[in-house]
């Protein structure tokens, strides 16, 4: 397994930031794990925490009226999980769910968030990279509009 | 074998393809245009008509000569004998719970076509690729097809809308046919005769005849000379494929759109399209179903259609198939160009889309750019 | 083996509907079944992997359909149709013992064992499963001669996915690198969710020594593709299905062109190089 500091060094989203800022990150980043079937959050739940998958898969439903649950999306290891702690107003907006065993890096987002305030250069940087995943998930999203599948018929 | 004939050697001709016990189809007057249809003698030919072609327009006018094929081309084809409008491939029965099928074995007399012109020829060597030269053959073309007796006549008359020099298959044949006459009307009314195959030469052999003279030869080249310099380069060939393939989303093809009426005409009037659909046609009784091969044209919404929608909903997309396929990737399916500048699209399109002016835009615009 | 002619042959053989009984019925989706066909009489004809047949319902008309059979262990016909449109509602609605009519096979076939030596990756999408199957099986059937095989499947719902057993069997029985996507679950589906492309990028495979087989509606086969590509798989080790509309099945119609080549017999399986830059015309 590696240390903490590596993963936290090796992933996309911390990628180009200074040793510095590392440093602090990793100060606020924790191994934890979840069990199968363990709810990591709820919709409307304050985002205080994002996560760095190691091991597992977690997925995002949104709750239906009288209907199953719809599950939108997941993540799986390597991705990152959660992005709502640093935009306003930090809150989950899915049920988040570990599908399986998962490891990961939880980092104390409500930290990180207060710290960006008044370094603005870390949030600056923070906010570039997290607006990625953002937009990633964005068009991923997107493209699943289109019914690539040709599965509803005209 | 070359001879020298005389009019009235026209009447032999179809007295002794008739005495064969063979079909004869030739060009004759008929609602006011020259179609091909079965005659009985040489007086049903188009004795002294000629025709004014323009785009979206046809009539016939007296000639001041009695010239047998002083007209360029009619609004059909030989097409029109070989891959016939509709037949009949197989029959599938019910029957007890199974099904039976049944191939069609139709049988067509041997037939003689007297009057194919050479951008014709060309077009039924085309077609010939297409049909028969592939990894299957359409059974019922090579049937037609074997039965048919070629009788070319070379032109001296190309309407306006001609352009077989630009497409490299006339005014004057080389090879394709049983037999081929070149009409001189200049001096006295006679026409060149020259054998292609044995049969051909068997069928010259029993008409009256003179030799032919080397004047006679000459003037023979003469006539199609000067149709050739008539007609000039109206399309240039050597780069079309290219051409259209670098410009399929020329702004020209909204031009065509707004003036095409997607009515099918030109498909149908046109020697080399080829496109069949194969239909199921149930009987009244629902017992039997009759698997018909019929013209199809790609200008049709029906044509492209597929579940989830047609493919080429716009007649500007069916249009620049249309186009495309007759002067570029016709060559990359079957390594030949797809039209013989018989002009028949031009003459009888409604809107008077001319083929070679659509082409000279595209190029225009493209040689602007470079 | 496949049938190839290499010669021409006449036409009205191949124009003429074989008749086949429907032996086998599955239901695969809310409108898809799996048919398994044999001859009334005679033996079956042996499509190979990517040839497609033309399926005739008597009285109703004809349509072409992939072969999806394992001939490498039995001779039987299958085809796995969605019931989209007259033709193939008919073919859907036969029964245990309905005679239908078969002609083919038709087109080209996958180069799966010219893939010999190389890794596979095998992109389906929702029905696009079963015209690969031919050609899984072959790999499965030769697993050593081939290299790493990457199967990746993705359909809009759980309940698009098709012969789901069988895939994950594959995964239990044979060393391959199986992973499922759909584009949006229920609590109850326990796997990814997102566009198969998503499962591109973390597959195993050699791009320098990989060929990849695809099978989709164009807009899939384009994402993937491209996908792909970033992976930096050549477009010529790009293997796809074309589909146009299709009447006689033997090139002599003219009904399936595109652009320069004409599917049923050029076709339908294609590089992608030959295709990207068809595909990319609207209405070509």
């Amino acid at each position: 397994m590696k240390t903490l500091d590596a993963v936290i060094a090796e992933s996309p989203v911390f990628a180009g930031l200074t040793q510095e800022q590392l440093e602090f990150i990793a100060g606020c980043a924790q191994n934890v794990h979840f069990e199968e079937g363990q709810i990591i959050a709820k919709r409307g739940d304050a985002a205080d925490a994002f996560y760095l998958l190691r091991i597992g898969e977690v997925a995002l439903d949104i709750d239906v009226p009288n209907k199953k649950s719809v599950r939108v999306d997941t993540v799986e290891a390597g991705q990152v999980l959660g992005w709502s702690w640093l935009i306003p107003p930090y809150q989950w907006n899915y049920e988040v769910t570990a599908t399986e065993l998962v490891r990961a890096v939880s980092f104390d987002g409500a930290c990180i968030r207060d710290k960006c305030a008044s370094d603005t250069e870390l949030g600056y940087a923070l906010l570039m990279r997290f607006s990625q995943v953002i937009v990633g998930r964005l068009q991923a999203t997107r493209l699943r509009l289109i019914d690539i599948y040709g599965a509803d018929t005209h | 074998m070359r001879a020298v004939l005389a009019p009235e050697a026209l009447e032999a001709i179809v007295d002794a393809l008739r005495r064969r016990d063979w079909r004869v189809i030739a060009p004759t007057v008929r609602d006011k245009a020259i179609v091909y249809e079965e005659i009985a003698s040489a007086t049903e030919l188009p004795v002294g008509w000629k025709d004014v072609q323009a785009p979206g327009s046809y009539k016939l006018e007296r000639r001041d000569d009695e010239a047998r094929f002083g007209y360029a081309v009619g609004p059909q084809s030989w097409k029109r004998e070989l891959l016939a409008p509709s037949v009949r491939l197989v029959q599938i029965k019910r029957s007890n719970g199974g099904l039976e099928a049944t191939k069609d074995a139709a049988e067509t007399k041997r037939t003689a076509f007297f009057g194919v012109r050479p951008c014709e020829v060309a077009a039924i060597k085309i077609q010939d690729r297409v049909l028969i030269g592939g990894k299957y053959a359409d059974e019922d073309y090579l049937q037609r097809r074997e039965s048919s007796f070629v009788i070319a006549v070379n032109c001296g008359e190309p309407a306006a809308n001609c352009f077989c020099a630009s497409m490299g298959t006339g005014p004057k044949v080389e090879d394709g046919y049983d037999l081929v006459l070149t009409e001189i009307t200049g001096g006295t009314h006679r026409f060149v005769a020259e054998a292609g195959t044995d049969e051909g030469a068997e069928l010259l052999a029993e008409l009256p005849q003179q030799p032919a003279a080397d004047a006679d030869l000459t003037a023979a080249q003469t006539v199609t000379d000067a149709a050739r310099e008539k007609m000039g380069i109206t399309l240039d060939r050597s780069d079309v494929h290219d051409l259209l393939l670098a410009n399929l989303e020329h702004p020209r093809y909204d031009d065509v759109a707004s003036r095409c009426l997607a009515c099918t005409n030109c498909t149908l009037a046109c020697p080399t399209c080829f496109c069949t659909t194969v239909d199921d046609a149930n009987d009244l009784s629902g017992e039997a179903d009759d698997r018909l091969r019929s013209w199809d044209s790609c200008f049709t919404l029906q044509y492209s259609e597929m579940h989830g929608g047609g493919t080429r909903k716009e007649t500007k997309s069916r249009y620049r198939q249309w186009l495309t396929h007759k002067l570029s990737t016709w060559q990359d399916q079957f390594d030949t160009l797809g039209c013989v500048g018989c002009g028949r699209c031009i003459t009888w399109c409604p809107v008077g889309i001319d083929i070679r002016e659509e082409v000279a835009a595209i190029r225009a615009t493209q040689e602007a750019k470079s | 083996m496949a049938q190839t002619l290499t010669e021409t042959a006449g036409s009205l053989e191949a124009m003429t509907p074989v008749p086949y009984a429907v032996t086998a019925k599955r239901r695969d989706t809310y409108d898809t079944w799996t048919l398994e066909l044999e001859p009334v009489d005679g033996d079956p004809i042996v499509p190979g992997p990517g040839q497609f047949n033309m399926l005739y319902a008597f009285g109703v008309g004809e349509v072409p359909i992939s072969n999806a059979g394992n001939f490498e262990t039995d001779e039987r016909l299958v085809h796995t149709i969605r019931a989209v449109g007259a033709v193939t509602k008919a073919l859907c609605a036969a029964e245990i013992g309905t005679v239908i009519g078969v002609r083919g096979p038709f087109g080209n076939t996958w180069p799966i064992v010219e893939a010999k030596g190389k890794d596979v990756v095998v992109v389906a999408g929702g029905i696009g499963l079963p015209p690969l199957r031919p050609a899984i099986y072959h790999v499965l059937k030769n697993r050593k001669d081939y290299g790493r095989f990457a199967l990746l499947y993705g359909a809009r719902t759980p309940t698009d996915l098709v012969f789901l057993d069988e895939v994950k069997s594959w995964q239990c029985n044979y060393d391959v690198d199986l992973d499922i996507t759909v584009d949006v679950g229920d609590t109850d589906w326990k796997g990814k969710v997102g566009l198969v492309t998503k499962l591109i990028p973390p597959a195993q495979f050699d791009a320098d020594d990989a060929q990849a087989f695809v099978v989709g509606p164009e807009i899939m086969m384009k994402f993937v593709a491209q996908e792909l590509m970033n992976r930096d798989l050549p477009a010529e080790s790009i293997y796809v299905s074309m589909e146009r509309t299709m009447r006689c099945g033997v090139g002599l119609c003219g009904h399936c062109q595109i652009g320069p080549t004409l599917v049923c017999r050029d076709g339908a399986v294609y590089t992608w190089d030959e295709v990207e830059s068809l595909i990319a015309v609207k209405e070509l």
